[in-house]
């Protein structure tokens, strides 16, 4: 029987895909049998709740804010002293912040920011730590000699990457890009670039050892196309489960980067981390003002990190009975 | 054993000289420079070139980087634009405030951590258990500078039991022989000194520990439960070992190379975490120079400062891996 050649290539795909699938269990697979794990792991449960709640407030709270967050009613009207600020009142549940502006509308529109901020800096990091990582490992799985070259070569700029502090690394993205909130989404995305890359290489290569790329390439499908459509695929566990990682640590390192002075100088888009580092100077004055804030980021990233934790149980095929 | 010493020591060799070239471009490529952040906005065209040129930054970065290596082979960093004292002398001068500080934290982390970690992974599902798992989790999720101005207020500032901010009072009139106070007292004899110095640096430690307590922890738990199925431990069990021989012997030795190779990778951290934690404390460490530095492009004490951390945490991470044979006689390093 003969085929046309674009149609043998698929079906050869195809067979290199099912013997991919029959190296896991009886054709269930990873992550059906993941997401059945995740459903019966009660902190799993407990993060996905925070975080539906979290993006809940992020989308549609701004919408049912009882005041304008950057309105400073609280100055014109006079009620902000020197050394007081008001606290909760019937008008305004959190009272005003050091600026006169409504704390509880700040804190909803800030869950906003805070989400962006959050998701966008990790995809940063995400998508030039998996293009580094995915390149280093096909080369260093797939390449022979001269892809193992390519490899060490992006290794290694990747492990000069990890010796730098991760702060350093950002407050210094941070002051050679001006602050701005790009630059903060762009300083904390960095950080992790090194960390997505190494874990996509580590998965990629253990991956390129495993039978169904065998089959694959002695089948003779092409290298590339082994890389992408096969054990690209197959190693993203990890990286997905990371990424969940990085959004929780990503809030914090904000806040930090915000804490040094080198955030989004512009108040009028509140954000949990901005005004947490704000409201370090009026401690004493008010503690609600920081402490909102941070119960917000603790709270949040506790969701991320708890969702993630339970990902790689579910992923972690040690862990399967 | 020693051949692998030495061969890690001479990989170093290139990784540090495309960190140094990166690093050089990257810095000098920063918009401003340090003739910005000496004359302020009164500096005309004038006395800024004047800078420039005095300070050698007209000439082509490859002439700059070659005087820098020269310098450097000589172990000779050059001098702080800002302050015209020897990078060198600066970084003696501040690093041991940092080093005592992470080296706290780190053994709050440690002391605390592993113990914590087996009890967890011994009775698990207990409440210690479940508490130390939650307490772990919680502890990732707590901007560190947040946690240091809460035990701040409530340690220093309430109750009074520490003191808030510095090193070492300054009613007490230490000598100072390697600027680390605790050692420094210690060698001079002058106890009130040195228990001065450790007073100080208990809440910053603390806050510095909770991120590395809270992985070693899990670390601890995670490796240990591993450990505590092997078949090797039913044997010692079996053969009617004491609880503390099967302890120490099987289980908890087998159980450290995560732990260890996890605190090699801490050092980064903590060495971040430490920036934070200075500010807060007003710690004179290196934290707060490095920030200043930055904001004024101070060049030869970017330079240094960054290519020292990198030089120690690769000797961090070098020990790690000799402590891997230590540990496991079977990992023998190459």
């Amino acid at each position: 029987m003969t085929l046309a050649p674009g149609k043998k290539k698929e079906k050869l795909d195809r067979l290199a895909e099912l013997s991919a699938v029959r190296d896991d269990e009886q054709g269930v697979s990873l992550w059906r049998e993941a997401m059945r794990r995740l459903r019966r792991n009660p902190s799993a449960i407990v993060g996905a709740a925070i975080l539906v709640l979290f993006v809940l407030v992020a989308v549609v709270g701004p919408f049912f804010v009882p005041y304008d967050p950057v309105d400073q009613s609280g100055i014109r009207e006079g009620v902000i002293k020197p050394g007081s600020i008001p606290g909760s009142s019937a008008e305004h549940w959190l009272g005003y912040d050091h600026q006169g502006r409504d704390e509880f509308s700040r804190l909803i529109v800030g869950a906003r920011q805070t989400l962006i901020v959050g998701i966008v800096s990790t995809l940063i990091g995400l998508t030039i730590g998996v293009l580094i990582g995915g390149v280093a490992g096909a080369a260093a799985g797939l390449g022979g000699r001269w892809g193992r070259l390519v490899d060490s070569v992006l290794m290694r700029i990747v492990d000069m990457l990890l010796s730098l502090p991760s702060l350093l690394l950002a407050v210094s993205v941070a002051a050679l890009l001006g602050p701005s909130l790009v630059t903060v989404m762009i300083a904390v995305g960095v950080v992790s670039v090194p960390i997505f890359a190494r874990l996509l290489r580590g998965s990629m290569i253990a991956q390129a050892n495993r039978d169904y790329v065998l089959a694959a390439s002695s089948l003779g499908v092409r290298k590339s196309k082994i890389a992408i459509s096969h054990i690209v695929p197959n190693s993203l566990a990890p990286v997905i489960v990371q990424a969940t990682l990085t959004l929780a640590t990503a809030i914090i390192e904000v806040a930090a980067l915000s804490f040094l002075g080198l955030g989004n100088p512009d108040s009028t888009q509140p954000e949990w981390g901005l005004m947490l580092a704000d409201a370090q100077i009026y401690l004493d004055v008010r503690p609600g003002l920081a402490i909102y804030p941070a119960v917000g980021i603790i709270v949040t990233a506790l969701g991320f990190t708890l969702l993630g934790e339970a990902m790689r149980e579910a992923l972690d095929p040690k862990l399967r009975r | 054993m020693f051949r692998f010493i030495i061969r890690r020591l001479l990989q170093l060799v290139p990784t540090l000289f495309g960190l140094s070239i990166l690093l050089f471009i990257w810095l000098h490529r920063l918009p401003g420079g340090p003739e910005t952040a000496l004359l302020g906005e009164r500096g005309t065209p004038e006395t800024r070139a004047q800078i420039r040129e005095n300070l050698g930054l007209n000439e082509p970065l490859p002439i700059q980087y070659g005087r820098f290596v020269k310098r450097l082979v000589q172990l000779d960093l050059g001098t702080s634009i800002s302050t015209k004292r020897e990078v060198t002398t600066e970084f003696l001068q501040r690093f041991p405030g940092t080093v005592e500080l992470t080296m706290t934290a780190m053994l709050i982390a440690i002391g605390v951590g592993i113990p914590l970690g087996y009890l967890a992974a011994r009775r698990r599902g207990s409440f210690l258990d479940h508490a130390s798992v939650g307490g772990s989790l919680l502890g990732t999720c707590v901007p560190i500078f947040f946690l240091a101005y809460v035990l701040k207020a409530i340690f220093a500032e309430n109750l009074g039991w520490f003191p808030t901010i510095g090193r070492q009072d300054a009613s007490i009139d230490a000598t100072h022989i390697t600027n680390f106070f605790v050692l420094d007292g210690l060698l001079t004899r002058e106890w009130d000194a040195a228990a001065d110095a450790i007073w100080h640096l208990i809440l910053p430690g603390v806050a510095l520990a909770s991120i590395p307590l809270a992985i070693i922890v899990r670390i601890t738990r995670a490796s240990v439960l591993e450990v505590l199925g092997e078949d090797f431990v039913r044997t010692a069990e079996a053969k009617g070992l004491t609880e503390r021989t099967v302890r120490r012997r099987h289980v908890l030795r087998n159980a450290m190379l995560p732990v260890a190779t996890s605190i090699g990778l801490l050092t980064g951290l903590l060495l971040s975490g430490a920036v934070l934690t200075e500010t807060v404390f007003a710690f004179s460490g290196i934290g707060a120079f490095i920030k200043d530095a930055i904001s004024n492009l101070d060049y030869p004490v970017l330079m240094g400062f960054i290519m020292i951390i990198a030089v120690i945490f690769a000797l961090v991470n070098l020990l790690v891996d000799i402590s891997y044979s230590l540990i496991d006689p079977r990992v023998r390093v190459r």
